[in-house]
């Protein structure tokens, strides 16, 4: 396939694998974080790993869009499509995410709630349009790249003088996040990290400038990748040779995409349409100050929290489950108890192991013959 | 199908061009018995189902028989390369046809919505009856049953298949063995992504056409070429990685696969890419894993290649030793990964 297939190259592959081997001084170890779960899904999927060597160590980070959504959160739009009797329509990542009294949307479908998977936030538009008499609510989830999308679909929403239409917004920033991971002190162990690769699809949209305050203040180096698994191994290259030379720069590998202002259009839409909330809870890493967005006071009557009177109850994850530890990097999805024996694809405990983004399902899906 | 003894008179034929399938024609009653005759039986038309009774009354035959059964819920019917009708012929045959056996005689039960069109419902049924004339199959036997609007998506098909089984055959999910070579019979993901590609409104200069097939004749092509054919399994819904995880864990051993090995059409790879599915897991409806002695693996695959639902096929894996019974990649890319079972549902109704 063109234009894809020259990013899955072996041979160029096998290239970068013996430069990164030359590259390492083997009497130190390389912890990179990857935040983005499209990383994680490219390292498990075409085997990275293996490609690696035996000291660089990837750490998988939270932005898995499904991993960070709290319980609370989903909660709200089940409660939406069990008792409000809405329409309620999310991305298919969402359906399975566990919920409180084993619940998920998925489940709740089978409880008669009209649950319906769409591919874009103007697929629930158009249903609002199609079901004038029927409420009509978008459960939106992600980071930066989905927000514009929303936004679009609201002010569309606006245009068509659509009554029926609101958005339960759950969107969320991704630098707020770094600097949680990066500040947090994590007992007697902080984690030691050595570099992030840095999103790939949220930089489109944010640019590459506001990863430029972790490499000045913390001192960690950050490598802009894109989801192809040669971006990773280019990425993983260009951090090995940035902590060899003392370096901590903000630097880029998807130029094809990345600019370092990023898409300025969608950021104004954006700062149009939504604004920011004083802290938001995120599943594993808790309370964070001004790390997610709400509809804007223009945009109101959109905003089914608004609405529908919805009140946000904090809900804790199953005691065992160490998704928190795993989505900063502490422990690996292996170190936790009920990895693979209660905690699996089929039946997830925690969030990590819902998407295959997630740290814990992709390790599970794809790695485990490694233990 | 309840077929009349005598032909009853009926004050006009049915009007199958503008006519739709009410309560009525589920009810037991004259209107049932003329969509049945002039229908089904018309389209069907065989001695045993001429019989006209409550069961047909079939032959001796020598030999184990293998029966199989198939329900067939696919949205939308009709999608490029074929449609409910023929899909539900081919499913069933190919059941019974990758247990070795020769189906002969197919069973078809009927589930219509009220207000589904006739001349839809007369397609689907010419179509299945063309599918079984070219396997050489009679549909011998069926019913039909018509429910309120809402209580069914257009029509549900459900047959039922026989086959005899030739001698000394024994083909099985069990009988695996490590060394053994996996064999495939062509690109994968083709139905999937045909009926994806027409419910998401995906269009591409050439359409995806399912790969729909009746598998009967390969199958007999292989099982004449070598006796050391251990397991034969059509590759269907949740496509060839979730086959071989069900052979890998009947027989305990584990599979390792070349990805670089797997035929994949580039037009279904892309659509693949586009809508976030893996071709591993995407359903087939006309492909089949072999699992064959590594000895005669080369000369079943050259059987394979010389038969037209072959002509792609190729050898992909190897049967190993694997205590977790995983089946494993070596991707294209150069890395190792597990091909794990499926979780949840990758795609909705596509069968």
């Amino acid at each position: 396939m063109k234009y894809v297939d020259e990013f899955r190259d072996g041979e160029l592959a096998r290239r970068l694998s013996v430069a990164i081997h030359a590259a390492v001084h083997p009497e130190r170890q390389y912890r990179f974080m990857e935040f983005c779960g499209g990383h994680t899904h490219a390292i498990s999927r075409y085997g990275i790993a293996e490609l690696l060597p035996p000291n660089i160590r990837m750490i998988h980070g939270p932005g898995c869009p499904v991993c960070v959504l709290p319980i609370g959160r989903i909660d709200q739009a089940i409660q939406l499509a069990l008792n409000h009797g809405v329409i309620l329509c999310t991305y298919g990542d969402c359906m399975r995410v566990p919920a409180s009294n084993r619940l998920s949307l998925l489940k709740a479908k089978a409880q008669k709630a009209d649950v319906r998977m769409v591919y874009s936030a103007s697929d629930a538009v158009k249903i609002a349009q199609d079901n004038p008499d029927r409420e009509v609510v978008f459960l939106a989830i992600g980071f930066e790249t989905t927000t514009p999308p929303t936004a679009l679909a609201i002010q569309q929403a606006q245009r068509l003088g659509l009554s029926n239409f609101s958005v339960l917004c759950n969107h969320v920033l991704t630098p707020p996040a770094i600097q949680h991971i990066l500040q947090t002190p994590v007992g007697a162990s902080p984690i030691e990290l050595d570099g992030f690769i840095g999103p790939a699809h949220v930089s489109t949209i944010i640019g590459s400038q506001p990863y430029e305050v972790f490499a000045r203040e913390y001192h960690k180096p950050v490598v802009i990748a894109g989801f192809e698994p040669l971006d990773v191994m280019q990425a993983i290259l260009m951090l090995v040779r940035q902590v060899n030379e003392g370096r901590s720069d903000t630097e880029n590998e998807f130029t094809r995409a990345v600019t370092r202002e990023g898409n300025r259009k969608a950021q104004a839409l954006v700062a149009e349409v939504f604004e920011l909330r004083q802290t938001f809870e995120w599943r594993g890493l808790g309370e964070m100050p001004l790390s997610a967005l709400r509809l804007s006071s223009r945009y109101q009557a959109f905003d089914a929290e608004q609405k529908f009177g919805l009140a946000y109850v904090p809900v804790p994850d199953n005691k065992a489950c160490e998704c928190g530890a795993i989505l900063q990097g502490i422990k690996r999805p292996q170190e936790c108890k009920i990895f693979g024996t209660v905690c699996t694809p089929e039946n997830p405990m925690g969030s990590c192991m819902v998407s295959s983004e997630g740290a814990c399902a992709a390790h599970y899906i794809y790695g485990r013959f490694r233990e | 199908m309840n077929d009349p003894k005598a032909t009853p008179i009926y004050a006009r034929p049915l009007d199958i061009r503008h006519g739709k399938v009410d309560m009525t024609h589920g009810s037991g009653g004259r209107a049932m018995a003329q969509l049945i005759h002039e229908l089904f039986a018309a389209a069907f038309d065989n001695p045993f189902l001429a019989q006209g009774d409550d069961g047909a009354v079939l032959p001796t035959v020598p030999g184990r028989l293998v029966m199989a059964t198939d329900a067939h819920v696919v949205s939308p019917l009709f999608f490029p390369g074929g449609d409910i009708g023929c899909l539900s012929v081919h499913g069933t045959i190919n059941d019974v046809a990758v247990m070795g056996a020769n189906p002969l005689y197919l069973s078809a039960s009927f589930i219509i919505e009220e207000g589904f069109p006739l001349v839809d419902l007369q397609r689907i049924v010419q179509s299945m009856a063309q599918a079984a004339r070219e396997a050489g199959v009679s549909i011998v036997t069926g019913d039909t049953k018509v429910v309120e609007r809402g209580s069914a998506d257009g029509v549900f098909i459900t047959t039922t298949g026989v086959g005899v089984l030739v001698n000394g055959v024994n083909l099985s999910g069990k009988n695996a063995r490590p060394g053994d070579g996996v064999l495939l019979s062509g690109d994968i993901g083709a139905h999937g992504m045909a009926i994806m590609s027409q419910r998401e409104n995906l269009s591409f200069d050439a359409p995806i056409v399912s790969d729909t097939a009746s598998l009967q004749g390969l199958v007999a092509d292989m099982l004449t070429t070598s006796t050391e054919i251990h397991c034969l399994r059509d590759a269907t819904r949740g496509g060839i990685a979730t086959t071989l995880n069900e052979i890998a864990m009947q027989s305990g051993v584990g599979i390792m696969l070349e990805e670089s090995a797997i035929p994949v059409q580039p037009v279904v790879a892309a659509a693949c890419e586009f809508l976030g599915f893996d071709p591993l897991y995407v359903a087939n409806e006309g492909k089949l894993i072999a699992i064959v002695a590594a000895e005669q693996a080369e000369a079943v695959l050259a059987a394979m290649r010389n038969h037209p639902f072959g002509k792609n096929a190729a050898k992909i894996g190897t049967v190993q030793k694997d205590a977790h019974h995983f089946v494993q990649m070596n991707t294209r890319f150069g890395g190792r990964r597990i091909v794990d079972w499926l979780t949840g549902e990758q795609l909705p109704r596509i069968c």
